[in-house]
């Protein structure tokens, strides 16, 4: 029964993604002040959708993303710097909303890899290069 | 060539296939859990969705009484198939509060009228801000919260038949 | 009837394939009297799945709904165009597709090839056979798009609509002739690992077809991006998708081997780059079919796939990446080196492109697969997404960027730093120009568009270098290929930078009749109507745009419903002027009867495709030239 409620309610989402409101006011309208606006069109647009397949709240049409920039927006006009913001967001959903990963002891080794890259690089290029004659 | 060199990209594969195996054998889970399980629930304060009952505020889930929160929407289909587990839960005598997403208030009583109407309190969550707080990602989801305000557990999707005996249990045997 | 002699097509293709890979064998071990079959059962087994493919097209335009794969993708209410295009549009067509396209790639090889020694020859028709035989087996044993339905159904389920759309007619076949087309290369190098051929010969011989799958894979990429830029409706062009890394890996890998292969083909250097390259390239087209097959990577674009298919490829990826990368560490040592060279040389600048782009390619896989592991590994959730992958790769492609503007101005073996700097002088200047001028004109400007819009300038200038005080009429066409590539990618990079800095955005709740200023435009919402279409019904704004005092142009965006599935779209209108795009879309209907329009005014985005589109002419301007030089003059090092 569980299985069968389940893929009811899977073939029932998009049912679930259109509720009877329309988008909040400042889902789909820009704040005033263009550099209000700027920081937090920056944070929506490393902030993930929950309900899609991998796409921000910027350039979703999903309910739930509206609400969320309607969030954001008003927040940010409220004067709250775009990092509190994101995380509220990482304390309530984990760090699965952000497409920014953090620097932790789990994340330390995706940061860490571009660099080791670049020296692994350097080492290789060293050795394939004769010596100059002085 | 190097020993090192000429082996380092067999390694470095079998590191990623490793990777993928892994991947594939675990795969990733779609549902998004609440961070927020364990700690209060924010605060906050709803009006009142329908006349005839109250709103909801967090005041309310801290008087010392445990509260199943249902986060729902009467145009959400999985929340139909939950109604008769709903009335089940209230009719054991667990106290049922309601966080309507989205919605109109005619359209809520349609729905609470054809499918039971078992909360005590009904708050309208129009821009699903509280959903968010709560770290709810849709709807229909459940919140068992303890006497204190502390979120014990979520149910994400509908409550089925067999999670209503867990869910009476948790919220009797909560503070 | 068709169905079953698609199938049955697809049978005997794979036992040909068999053969083959029996008599390359068979002759490379030294059995020269089956070598003589190897050719014509390539090409035999090409014209096989070829067939298999065309029938399969067949039963798509024709709706044959007692087909299950073309009831579930397929309706008699398409257009022509939709109903063809969707026999790629699923997990078994287009696999399907991808073996064609390998059959048809070894099959070309067997027919075209001249230049290679026949004992290399036939072991490369022998690893295209390996490969082939897996993927026959992926086909026929767990993706079988012949499969039957019954009873048949009256009607089809329709192709998603966000497909139906002609880059569906066009990106995926040529991102496949590259994709897949990388796998001559895999297969070359496995056939030089067999028979120890590697040199200047092996080289001339590959490069051709290195070029020719990367330059359907530039078209491809390009293709993919300009599509999902006006299909979304929301003005993005890259997003760091699973799907999307998943075709640019094989891409870095391949244009760092267009490069290792010229200078293993004129100065006999980067011998084992050269082969360990071209396993790469592929390795990681067969990766990206693991990944984007398998479900294990959440995207829009993922083919709805189950584990037990991802498992079947998984194995395959094991069997041939991990076997060529054997057959590499076994046979590589006994591969002469080349020559050395200095560090000041085009030869360094050659490495140090290949080391960059290996890089990013790597940066770019392990963002990808990052969040993978560690939720199999902790359960932790993870997003990595565009401020990783911009901030982690971004500076390195700038520092690859300047790289490239410096590698053609560069000597063979040895060169010196004060001549250099002189001829890379006016580009130096004209960079540093470009930076201060940004800076001032847009204080705001990010770091990474500030630095790319310099060097982009840097670049257009050094790309054209080579050419100066040549006699243009006599320069050789592959150096016309190499400015005109390089040129394409200063352009394309100008193009980011651009629309990355300088897009205008306006998200109004309008009023028929009002009038909405956006960048050098101001919109007034004239009408919205209904509207209907094939398979959909649509609510149709009609925006009418001015510019100063110029014309007024008509916009007409869309909120479009779809029938068969059931599904919303929107449909952008676009303007593109000669110094951007002016992109409109209708969104829903606010609560007091306004309607929701999003604007955008991009300056120069075109450029991003523009770019691509030259890179990619510049690749066929580099193999033509090529192949009409190869047969002029055989011998000649390219100096």
């Amino acid at each position: 029964m569980k299985r069968l409620l389940l893929a009811f309610a899977l073939v029932a989402a998009p049912a679930l993604a259109d509720s009877d409101l329309p988008p909040a006011p400042l889902a789909n309208t820009q704040l005033p002040d263009p550099e209000q606006e700027a920081k937090a069109k920056a944070l929506m647009e490393t902030i993930r959708c929950l309900v899609c397949q991998g796409q921000s709240i910027a350039d979703s049409d999903a309910e739930l993303a509206g609400d969320m920039r309607a969030m954001v927006r008003e927040r940010i006009a409220a004067g709250e710097k775009p990092e509190a913001i994101r995380a509220w967001l990482v304390q309530r959903y984990g760090s699965w909303v952000s497409y920014e990963p953090p620097f932790d002891r789990v994340t330390w080794l995706l940061w860490a890899a571009p660099v080791l890259f670049v020296v692994i690089g350097v080492l290789i290029a060293h050795s394939s290069f004769r010596r100059r004659r002085a | 060539m190097t020993g090192a060199k000429k082996w380092a990209p067999l390694v470095l594969f079998i590191l990623l296939g490793s990777a993928l195996t892994y991947g594939l054998a675990k795969p990733e889970s779609s549902t998004i859990k609440s961070k927020m399980i364990g700690l209060s629930v924010p605060s906050f304060t709803l009006p009142a969705a329908i006349p005839g009952r109250p709103g909801l505020s967090s005041a309310d889930l801290a008087t010392g009484q445990p509260h199943l929160v249902n986060v729902f929407g009467s145009w959400c289909v999985p929340c139909m198939a939950e109604a008769p587990q709903l009335k089940q839960i209230a009719d054991a005598g667990v106290p049922i509060v309601g966080i309507a997403v989205r919605d109109k208030p005619e359209n809520l009583q349609r729905f609470l009228g054809r499918y039971g109407n078992p909360f005590r309190a009904i708050g309208a969550d129009d821009s699903s801000q509280v959903m968010m707080a709560l770290g709810s990602s849709g709807v229909p989801e459940s919140f068992v919260v303890d006497g204190q305000g502390r979120i014990l557990q979520q149910q994400i999707g509908p409550i089925n038949p067999e999670d209503v005996t867990g869910i009476v249990a948790a919220v009797k045997g909560a503070r | 009837m068709i169905a079953e002699a698609g199938l049955a097509a697809l049978w005997l293709g794979a036992a040909l394939c068999a053969l083959q890979l029996v008599a390359a064998a068979f002759a490379v071990a030294g059995k020269a009297d089956l070598a003589g079959i190897v050719r014509p059962v390539a090409v035999a087994q090409a014209v096989l799945t070829a067939l298999a493919f065309g029938l399969l097209i067949w039963l798509f335009v024709q709706v044959d709904l007692s087909v299950a794969l073309v009831f579930e993708n397929d309706s008699s209410e398409k257009p022509f165009l939709y109903r063809f295009a969707a026999t790629w549009g699923n997990h078994e067509g287009s696999m399907l597709m991808w073996v064609t396209i390998l059959g048809v790639a070894g099959a070309a090889v067997a027919l075209f090839e001249r230049k290679l020694e026949e004992r290399t020859l036939l072991a490369t028709l022998g690893g295209q056979a390996v490969i082939g035989l897996g993927f026959y087996a992926f086909l026929l044993f767990a993706s079988n798009p012949f499969a039957r339905l019954n009873p048949v159904p009256p009607e089809g389920k329709g192709l998603n609509p966000l497909l139906q759309d002609p880059g569906l007619a066009f990106h995926p076949p040529t991102l496949y002739l590259g994709y897949v087309g990388l796998s001559v290369a895999f297969s070359f190098a496995i056939g030089a690992l067999i028979t120890r051929d590697v040199g200047p010969s092996f080289a001339r011989a590959m490069r051709p077809w290195v070029l020719g799958a990367w330059i359907f894979l530039t078209l491809g990429i390009t293709a993919g991006s300009y599509w999902a830029y006006y299909e979304l409706g929301w003005g993005g062009w890259w997003f760091w998708d699973p799907v999307e890394n998943a075709s640019l890996m094989p891409w870095l890998a391949a244009t760092a081997l267009l490069h290792s292969v010229t200078v293993l083909a004129t100065r006999d250097g980067l011998r084992a780059w050269t082969l360990m390259l071209a396993v790469i390239a592929f390795s990681m087209s067969m990766v990206g079919t693991f990944l984007v097959r398998s479900g294990i990577l959440t995207s829009v674009h993922a083919f709805a796939v189950d584990p037990r298919r991802g498992t079947f490829l998984l194995v395959l990826l094991f069997l041939y990446i991990g076997g060529a990368l054997a057959l590499f560490g076994a046979r590589v040592g006994t591969v002469r080196e080349g020559a050395r060279f200095d560090p000041i040389s085009r030869e360094a600048g050659l490495v140090a492109n290949n080391l960059l782009l290996s890089a990013i390619l790597g940066i770019v896989l392990v963002g990808t697969l990052y969040p993978l592991v560690l939720e199999a590994s902790t359960g932790t959730k993870l997003s990595v997404g565009p401020p990783y992958f911009d901030a982690a790769a971004g500076p390195l492609a700038l520092i690859l960027v300047a790289v490239m503007a410096t590698g053609p101005l560069l000597r063979w073996r040895r060169d010196n730093l004060k001549p250099l700097l002189k001829r890379l002088g006016p580009a130096a200047v004209l960079a540093l120009v470009a930076l201060i001028a940004v800076k001032l004109a847009a204080p705001a400007i990010s770091a990474l568009s500030l630095f790319g819009l310099a060097l982009a300038a840097g670049l257009a200038l050094a790309s054209v270098a080579p050419l100066w005080r040549r006699n243009l009429l006599r320069t050789p066409l592959f150096v016309w290929g190499m400015v005109v590539a390089h040129l394409g990618i200063a352009v394309s990079l100008a193009g980011m930078a651009c629309d990355s800095s300088f897009t205008a955005e306006k998200l109004v709740a309008a009023r028929v009749g009002e009038t909405v200023a956006i960048g050098p435009y101001s919109v007034t919402l004239d009408a919205i109507d209904p509207t209907f279409g094939p398979s959909w019904q649509a609510l149709q704004a009609t925006l009418l745009a001015r510019r100063g005092d110029g014309d007024t142009l008509t916009l007409q965006p869309q909120a479009r419903t779809y029938w068969a599935p059931p599904t919303d779209t929107s449909e952008t209108a676009i303007h593109t002027a000669i110094d951007g795009q002016l992109y409109t879309v209708l969104g829903k209907q606010a609560a007091d009867g306004r309607w929701q329009l999003r604007l955008w005014w991009k300056p120069f985005v075109t450029l991003i495709w523009a770019g691509g589109a030259l890179v990619a002419i510049g690749g066929a301007l580099a193999l033509v030239g090529r192949q009409w030089r190869g047969r002029r003059k055989p011998a000649e090092a390219w100096a």
